[in-house]
């Protein structure tokens, strides 16, 4: 075309909906996409589509008759999510619980945090094109919820962390089947590495790509290996340990930008796979410090916490996750809120999107690992 | 810092706006002074409340004023703090979402559940909830609709009997 | 009836060549190759996920997911259904092309769930929506249950009559 023709083309901006039900949007988001051909100007997520009316069924039932509701938040991280309400009842309560109590929630959470970056990293290679990881990941989690089945009697939603305590004790073998699974699991996990990490394909679709600076990250509120990825050592269970997460000698992998930026969606997934490593060494030496002592000995015959509020926090599988409870000397909460980590997460997403491309933000949503069910409630 | 000191900081410039009960732990301030108050909470070396981890609205139970409690922590100095503010349906909250972007979603999410509006906000809407909903649903005397759209809303199981 | 009695594999003993119903052959290719459509919305979403893994094989009963519904004969709806979304499902419902059946997954599609009672938001059931073949039961259903709802639908789909007067 010469040069006068140029002046006909008009370019304008295109509004893309990635609908509610997408293969790679990670549950039932909707995002508006204003793209200039390719390269992506705004990105607008609409939400909503999963509201399943949490907070306000949480001010019509019981203490201990939410405790299944958490669960259904954060689908992939339930024991987490139990851990955290119950945490904030019990200092509500001010209870002492018994260190066996104690070392079973840590065994438990840290099982749990593996089976979530396992799903977190099979499904980020499924986005980018990788199907044999995701099969490997689903393989190996499948063994942790073998592990939960014996101990509680379910696969996904357990119901198995209640304030004061837990549900049941560990059934006999547990531990044996654990260090079991630990053994058969270290080498399995450096086949994935080997297959995904450094994978040149991998790296070109992912380095650099989606880069959260650290000032922006604390702005919008962004917690968890989100924030770990762009440098920021900041981790609940080293910085104000709870349970009893002191005893325990373990690091906190940050993103050092190996492969391009500090902070690009390589980091986000590299700082996952560590994580992971870190979670069998805190295993180990949890079963080893294991004590004996009754389970049931310290929950509550009725909840029924005193006037006033409490607001506590919990390093769950996807960041800080924060439960308000005002409570009026009722046994029923007057107000609770959940302060979920994916919300904060999803927030920073039309911010560091601009200016890639269509594919790099399927990428970018995938590192930032978000689940429907918390966003929503 | 704890609270009481953090109080009695932030009395001595905003004495009128600045509540503080012995045996709470939180402090209460007018919507008139919150812009100035937040910019101080934000920015002031004292203080340096960096991370608004929450926003959460609740019914204060007499139909007249709802609140709204701020959550903040410093990542530098490592206090926490929570703020409330009450009002009722005809004043509004300036917004801080200039100060910090977590509150951007968080206030939507009060407006959508509570009714709480905020002023200076570039896109209050709806965020959980579709747009044409009647009402506002964690209020206390919230009703539920009969039908949304042409679709049944039970509220028990007397519809399928 | 096991599903047994309906199988056309087992004609094949005798000799190479059967004699059949156009019917029950047309039904034998539909049973066996359900293109599902991927439509998980909440919790239910990743047992249909772990169903479709390594180690509940649903491949191996011809299922593989679409992303799109064109290309789909079952939709599984796995999750929560709410009022924002109901919409979109019955708009997607309507997008598939016939013959077309749904399974319901899950206690939250069945009849609302755990959410019937104070769910302002929730869908109290997805067949208020589209009609619904298959119910599978649980909170989640274990994979092995979405198997055995999916072997239902497959005698469901067997006992059709699609040329003949309607079953």
């Amino acid at each position: 075309m010469s040069k006068q023709d140029k002046s006909i083309i008009k370019a304008e901006e295109m509004v893309l909906n990635m609908g509610p039900q997408h293969p790679s949007t990670h549950g039932v988001l909707r995002l508006k996409i204003h793209t200039d051909g390719e390269v992506v100007s705004k990105i607008e997520p609409i939400m909503g589509y999963l509201h399943r009316c949490f907070e306000k069924h949480c001010e019509n039932l019981s203490y201990e008759q939410v405790v299944p509701f958490t669960d259904r938040c954060d689908y992939l991280a339930s024991m987490h999510m139990n851990h955290a309400y119950s945490m904030s009842v019990e200092k509500m309560l001010d209870i002492e619980l018994p260190e066996r109590v104690e070392y079973i929630r840590v065994i438990v959470a840290e099982l749990q945090r593996i089976a979530s970056h396992l799903v977190a990293c099979g499904v980020f290679g499924l986005d980018v094109g990788a199907i044999t990881p995701f099969t490997w990941a689903l393989r190996d989690r499948e063994r942790i919820l073998d592990l939960f089945e014996m101990l509680c009697g379910a696969r996904l939603l357990y119901n198995y962390i209640w304030p004061g305590g837990l549900s049941h004790d560990l059934p006999p073998n547990f531990i044996q089947y654990t260090n079991e699974f630990l053994d058969y699991f270290e080498p399995m996990l450096k086949e994935f590495d080997n297959v995904l990490t450094e994978n040149m394909i991998f790296v070109e679709r992912t380095a650099d790509v989606g880069i959260i600076t650290p000032e922006v990250g604390v702005n919008f509120g962004v917690t968890g290996p989100t924030l770990r990825g762009s440098g920021i050592s900041h981790d609940l269970r080293k910085d104000e340990p709870y349970s009893v997460y002191d005893k325990f000698d373990f690091d906190v992998p940050v993103g050092k930008g190996i492969m391009g930026t500090v902070g690009d969606c390589w980091d986000r997934y590299w700082v996952r796979m560590r994580e992971i490593e870190e979670s069998v060494k805190i295993l180990r030496q949890a079963i080893a410090q294991l004590p004996d002592g009754d389970v049931h000995a310290a929950r509550p015959k009725k909840v029924r916490p005193g006037k006033g509020e409490v607001y506590s926090r919990y390093e769950s599988a996807r960041g800080d996750v924060g439960f308000y409870i005002i409570s009026d000397g009722k046994n029923i909460p007057y107000r609770l809120k959940m302060r979920s980590p994916a919300f904060c997460n999803l927030s920073v997403f039309s911010e560091i999107s601009e200016g890639w491309m269509m594919s790099d933000v399927i990428t970018i949503l995938g590192s930032l690992d978000i689940v429907l069910g918390e966003i929503d409630r | 810092m704890n609270i009481q000191d953090i109080a009695n900081k932030l009395k001595t410039d905003f004495s009128e706006s600045v509540e503080f009960l012995e045996d709470t732990l939180f402090i209460k301030v007018k919507p008139t002074d919150w812009l100035e108050i937040s910019e101080k909470l934000k920015n002031h070396d004292d203080f340096k409340f960096d991370y608004l981890m929450c926003i959460s609205s609740y019914d204060c139970g007499d139909k007249i004023k709802y609140g709204v409690a701020y959550n903040f922590k410093s990542t530098s100095i490592g206090h926490e703090l929570e703020v409330r503010l009450e009002v009722s349906d005809d004043e509004s909250i300036p917004s801080v979402v200039k100060l910090w972007g977590s509150a951007d979603w968080h206030e939507r999410e009060a407006f959508d559940m509570m009714g709480i509006k905020f002023d200076g906000h570039p896109n209050m809407k709806r965020i959980l909830l579709s747009d044409d909903w009647d009402g506002h649903p964690l209020r206390k005397d919230y009703d539920t609709p009969e039908y949304y759209r042409g679709m049944p809303v039970p509220k028990d199981k007397t519809y399928w009997e | 009836m096991k599903i047994s009695d309906l199988s056309v594999i087992n004609k094949f003993n005798k000799d190479n060549v059967i004699v059949e119903k156009l019917d029950t052959l047309i039904n034998w290719s539909r049973a066996n190759s359900q293109w599902y459509f991927q439509f998980g919305l909440a919790c239910c979403a990743i047992e249909m996920m772990a169903a479709a893994g390594p180690r509940h094989d649903l491949d191996r009963f011809g299922n593989i997911p679409r992303a799109s519904p064109r290309q789909s004969d079952v939709m599984i709806v796995a999750g929560t259904v709410t009022l924002k979304m109901a919409e979109r499902v019955k708009r997607l419902y309507e997008q598939m092309s016939d013959p077309k059946y749904v399974i319901s997954m899950g206690s939250c599609s069945n009849s609302g769930g755990p959410y019937w009672q104070h769910g302002y938001h929730v869908l109290k059931g997805v067949d208020l929506v589209v009609p619904v073949d298959v119910y599978v039961p649980g909170c989640p259903p274990r994979p092995e249950a979405l198997i055995q709802g999916i072997l239902e639908l497959q005698k469901k789909i067997k006992t059709y009559s699609t040329l003949g007067k309607e079953v």
